[in-house]
C-alpha cells in the first residue's frame, strides 16, 4: 500500500525544517544510534512534543521519533480537504464492538506535532472535580493527581500556546487567558442566542489561535480550515510552539520514523527499533517514553512482548489497551433564516459547559457543546453516513450549506475495561500487527447522548433553527494505558512511569483515567508538562530507580 | 430524467480567485492537477466500469452539468493507490475487495429486479434500488458484505469527498473556496466579503 504525497525524512544532516519559513531550515543536534540517549520519545504530539522540549531544556539528551512528516505549513498546506488528508493517520485500524470508532481525521494525526496540527484548537480545562471523579462525584475513578497541580500546568501550557480566550470564563475556578478572545462568528452567535433563550451561560471558546501577532505567528485570518492544517501559522500547534523549543534546547526530532518495538533486557528498556528511510535501525536509550496516543501506545507496548514480558511490556496488570474512551460527538443541525457562512473563522467559536458544571441530570460525567463550521466534504460526509441521503436530495440539502448552523457535543464516555486495543493478525506495510479496537457504549453514554440531543435541539430551535437534523459520531481518544495509584489496575504511576519497567514511561492521552466533557488537548499537554517536571525532580533526587513495592 | 436543483449562487465560481490572495501556490498546484490530470481507469475492470459510473451518477447526478466532475476516475485512483481513511470495520473487507463485492451485489440486485445489470437500469430504478439497499430490502446475496455500510461509508462518503472538494461542487453551494493566505474579515450573519459569493438567491421557503 502506498501513501501518496508524504515526504520522506526532512530532519537530516544536522538540520530540521524551519516551520516558520517556506523552505528554510534550522540547526538540529543529532545523536548516533549507538549513543545511549537519556530519553527516546515515541511520538512528537501534545504529549511527546511538550515532553521533548521540557526535558531538553532541563539538560537531558532527547530524541523524539514521529511516524509522520515534518511539515512546513506555509508551503506544504493547501486549502483543500482532500489533499490535507495527508495530516491524518490513514493506515487502517480494525474497528469492532457494538459501536465501532472511526479513526483517521476524527482523532488521529500523523505528523510532527501530532493531532495538534489538525485539531480545531478548542482549549478547555477539565472541571476540577473530575480529577476526583470517584470520590467527589461517585463515578469512574480518581486521577492520581490533584486538580490544583493540574491547574498550574494548564496555566503553563496555555501561556506556551498563547490561548485566546475571554476575560471572564463563566465556569470553574478563575483563569486568565494570555490573548483576548476572538470576535465570535455568525455560527457562534447562533449558540449565544440559543443559550440566552434557554437561560444558560455561553462563552467565546478559548482557542489556540492567536488574536494578535505573536513572534513569527500572524493573527488568525479566519480562513476556517483549521481542521485541515493552518497554512499561516496563526494556530499554536505543538509543531510551531514546543517543537522549535525542543530543537533550540538540543533535542533531535526524528521525523518519518516509525517505531515498531521497544527492546528490554534484565527488566529495563534498552532502546527502540525504528524504521526510517527504508531500513530498520536501533536507537539505544536510558529511558523510553511512549507518546503515540491511545491506539499506537498500547499497540507498541503489546507488540514489544518478549520472553520476560509475554503479554506485552508494562502489562502485568492486563490493563494495557483497556479503558479506551472517546467523546460522544452527536450534533444537531438546523437551517437558519439568514446566511451564516459557517466556513469563516475557527469552527467552534462559541461554547457552553453548562452540563459539565450542573449535576442535576440523569447520567454521570458531563458534556460541553460548541458551535460548528464543517468544511463542505466534512458536512456532506456527515449527511450521507448518518442519513443515507443521495441524488438530487443530497445536492439540494447541500445548497443550504451557507444557511446551516449546528451544535455538537463533546461528551464524556465512561471508562470500560472491555473497550480496548489489541493486536490483529493482519500486518501493516512495516510488518507490524495492525491495531484492533473494540468499542461499545454503556447505558450511561446513551443517557448522556439522549440528554444532549434533546437539549441542543431545543436550544437550536430557540435560536431560530428549522428542519432540525440529528447526527451521531465520536471524537478524540483518551485512555488505553491509564495512570493510577494501584499497580493492579493501572499501567503507570502518577509520573507516567510504568509499574513494571522503571525506565519505561508513558506521556500522552492514553494515560487519562477519565475522559472529561471537554476536548482533551490542553489536558494532555498540561499532564505532559507536569510529567516533565516530575522527571526532572526525580533525576535531581538521584532516583533513577523507584523502589518497587 | 433531469431534475432541477435550485441553485442559490448561479455564476459563483471559486476558480475566479485563482490569481487572488485567496490562493497560495500549494493550493494552485493541487487544483491544477485535479482539473487537468484526471487519472485513467486502473483499478476497476472494463466490465465493472459502467456500474461504477452508474453508481456515481445515482449518488450524485450531474445531468445539469456540461462538464461533470469525474467521480468514478477519482474513486478508481483512490483504490489503485490504496489510500485508506484510517478505519476498517471488523465486518468489512479491505476497500478494494469491498468495492468488487459491492458492485457484483448491485448487479445481482438489478437482476433480481428483472434488469440485465445495474448500469442498464434507468435513473429512477437505480435510485429506488439504492433506497432498497439502504433500507435493508435485499434480494441478492451480498456475500457477507454489510450492504448499507458499503453504500453509505464507502460509496457515498467517497463520492461527496470528491464532489465537494472540487471547485464545481464548492461553487454550487456558495462556499468561499480556497482561503490562504487571505481569509475573511466579515464574520457577522448575513455579511460577506467582496471575495465571497454574493448573497444567495433563496426561494421563499428553502
Amino acid at each position: 500500500m502506498t501513501i501518496p504525497d508524504r515526504p520522506g525524512p526532512r530532519a537530516v544532516d544536522g538540520r530540521a525544517p524551519d516551520v516558520f519559513s517556506r523552505d528554510g531550515s534550522v540547526a538540529m543536534r543529532q545523536f548516533p544510534d549507538r549513543e545511549e540517549v537519556d530519553f527516546a520519545i515515541v511520538g512528537a504530539g501534545c504529549g511527546g512534543g511538550v515532553l521533548a522540549a521540557k526535558l531538553a531544556e532541563a539538560g537531558f539528551s532527547v530524541v523524539a521519533f514521529d511516524a509522520g512528516p515534518f511539515w512546513r505549513p506555509l508551503s506544504d498546506f493547501a486549502s483543500d480537504e482532500r489533499e490535507q488528508e495527508k495530516l491524518y493517520w490513514l493506515d487502517p485500524r480494525i474497528s469492532g464492538g457494538d459501536d465501532p470508532l472511526e479513526f483517521g481525521q476524527n482523532n488521529s494525526g500523523r505528523a510532527v506535532g501530532g493531532s495538534s496540527v489538525h485539531f480545531q484548537m478548542v482549549a478547555l480545562r477539565f472541571r476540577p472535580d473530575w480529577f476526583a471523579a470517584r470520590s467527589r462525584l461517585g463515578y469512574a475513578v480518581d486521577w492520581p493527581v490533584d486538580w490544583r497541580t493540574m491547574w498550574r500546568y494548564y496555566d503553563e501550557v496555555e501561556r506556551a500556546c498563547a490561548i485566546s480566550g475571554p476575560a471572564n470564563y463563566p465556569w470553574g475556578p478563575k483563569r486568565r487567558y494570555p490573548y483576548r478572545a476572538h470576535e465570535v462568528n455568525a455560527a457562534g452567535q447562533v449558540l449565544a442566542r440559543g443559550a440566552e433563550a434557554m437561560g444558560v451561560p455561553w462563552a467565546p471558546t478559548p482557542l489556540a489561535t492567536v488574536s494578535a501577532p505573536r513572534g513569527k505567528s500572524p493573527p488568525c485570518v479566519y480562513r476556517g480550515m483549521c481542521k485541515i492544517g493552518c497554512s499561516t501559522n496563526a494556530k499554536q500547534s505543538v509543531l510551531i510552539t514546543y517543537i522549535p523549543r525542543a530543537l533550540d534546547a538540543g533535542a533531535e526530532i526524528r521525523d518519518s520514523a516509525m517505531v515498531g518495538r521497544i527492546e528490554t533486557e534484565n527488566g529495563r528498556a534498552t532502546g527502540v527499533e525504528y524504521h526510517r528511510d527504508g531500513q530498520w535501525r536501533f536507537q539505544r536509550a536510558r529511558n523510553v517514553v511512549c507518546a503515540g496516543y491511545s491506539i499506537e501506545t498500547p499497540r507498541l507496548l503489546l507488540n514489544s512482548a518478549n520472553g520476560a514480558h509475554p503479554h506485552g511490556l508494562a502489562n502485568s496488570s492486563g490493563t494495557v489497551g483497556r479503558y479506551l474512551m472517546a467523546h460522544l460527538n452527536d450534533a444537531v443541525w438546523g437551517v437558519m433564516d439568514e446566511e451564516i457562512r459557517w466556513y469563516k473563522g475557527p469552527p467552534s467559536m462559541a461554547c457552553c459547559e453548562h452540563w459539565n458544571y450542573t449535576d442535576d441530570k440523569d447520567f454521570d460525567g458531563g458534556y460541553s457543546f460548541m458551535s460548528q463550521g464543517p468544511l463542505p466534504t466534512d458536512f456532506a460526509r456527515t449527511l450521507v453516513t448518518n442519513e443515507g441521503v443521495f441524488g438530487h436530495d443530497l445536492r439540494r440539502q447541500m445548497t443550504l450549506y451557507n444557511r446551516m448552523a449546528g451544535l455538537k457535543m463533546v461528551g464524556e464516555t465512561m471508562p470500560q475495561a472491555s473497550n480496548r486495543v489489541t493486536l490483529a493478525e493482519e500486518r501493516d506495510d512495516f510488518g507490524l500487527p495492525r491495531a484492533r479496537v473494540a468499542f461499545s457504549h454503556c447505558d450511561n453514554d446513551r443517557r448522556m447522548q439522549r440528554h444532549a440531543r434533546d437539549f441542543m435541539g431545543r436550544m437550536l430551535k430557540a435560536a431560530g433553527g428549522r428542519d432540525l437534523l440529528e447526527t451521531g459520531a465520536t471524537a478524540h481518544l483518551m485512555g488505553g494505558c491509564r495512570m493510577g495509584d494501584d499497580p493492579e489496575t493501572s499501567v503507570t504511576d502518577s509520573d507516567g512511569r510504568t509499574w513494571d519497567i522503571p525506565n519505561l514511561w508513558i506521556c500522552d492521552g492514553s494515560l487519562m483515567p477519565t475522559a472529561g466533557g471537554v476536548n482533551p488537548s490542553m489536558t494532555i499537554m498540561a499532564n505532559a508538562a507536569r510529567i516533565a517536571d516530575r522527571i526532572g525532580a526525580l533525576a535531581a533526587q538521584h532516583e533513577p530507580e523507584r523502589a518497587h513495592g | 430524467m433531469s431534475e432541477t436543483v435550485h441553485r442559490p449562487y448561479p455564476g459563483w465560481n471559486v476558480l475566479e480567485k485563482w490569481d487572488s490572495p485567496s490562493f497560495n501556490d500549494a493550493t494552485r498546484e493541487v487544483l491544477r492537477k485535479r482539473l487537468q490530470e484526471v487519472p485513467a481507469r486502473r483499478f476497476f475492470t472494463a466490465g465493472e466500469w459502467p456500474a461504477v459510473e452508474a453508481l456515481c451518477d445515482t449518488v450524485l447526478p450531474q445531468d445539469d452539468r456540461a462538464d461533470p466532475v469525474p467521480l468514478a476516475n477519482w474513486i478508481d485512483a483512490t483504490l489503485h493507490e490504496g489510500r485508506g481513511n484510517g478505519t476498517r470495520r471488523a465486518d468489512m473487507p479491505a476497500p478494494p475487495e469491498a468495492w468488487r463485492l459491492g458492485l457484483a451485489a448491485l448487479d445481482a440486485e438489478a437482476r433480481a429486479r428483472g434488469a440485465a445489470d445495474f448500469a442498464l437500469l434507468g435513473a429512477d430504478a437505480r435510485a429506488a434500488l439504492l433506497r432498497d439497499v439502504d433500507a435493508g430490502r435485499l434480494r441478492a446475496d451480498w456475500q457477507g458484505l454489510p450492504a448499507r455500510r458499503f453504500l453509505r461509508n464507502l460509496v457515498m462518503a467517497e463520492v461527496v469527498a470528491i464532489y465537494y472538494s472540487h471547485p464545481a461542487g464548492q461553487s454550487e453551494i456558495g462556499f468561499g473556496g480556497p482561503a490562504s493566505p487571505r481569509g475573511y474579515v466579515r464574520l457577522q450573519p448575513g455579511r460577506a466579503d467582496p471575495w465571497e459569493a454574493p448573497p444567495g438567491a433563496w426561494e421563499d421557503t428553502p
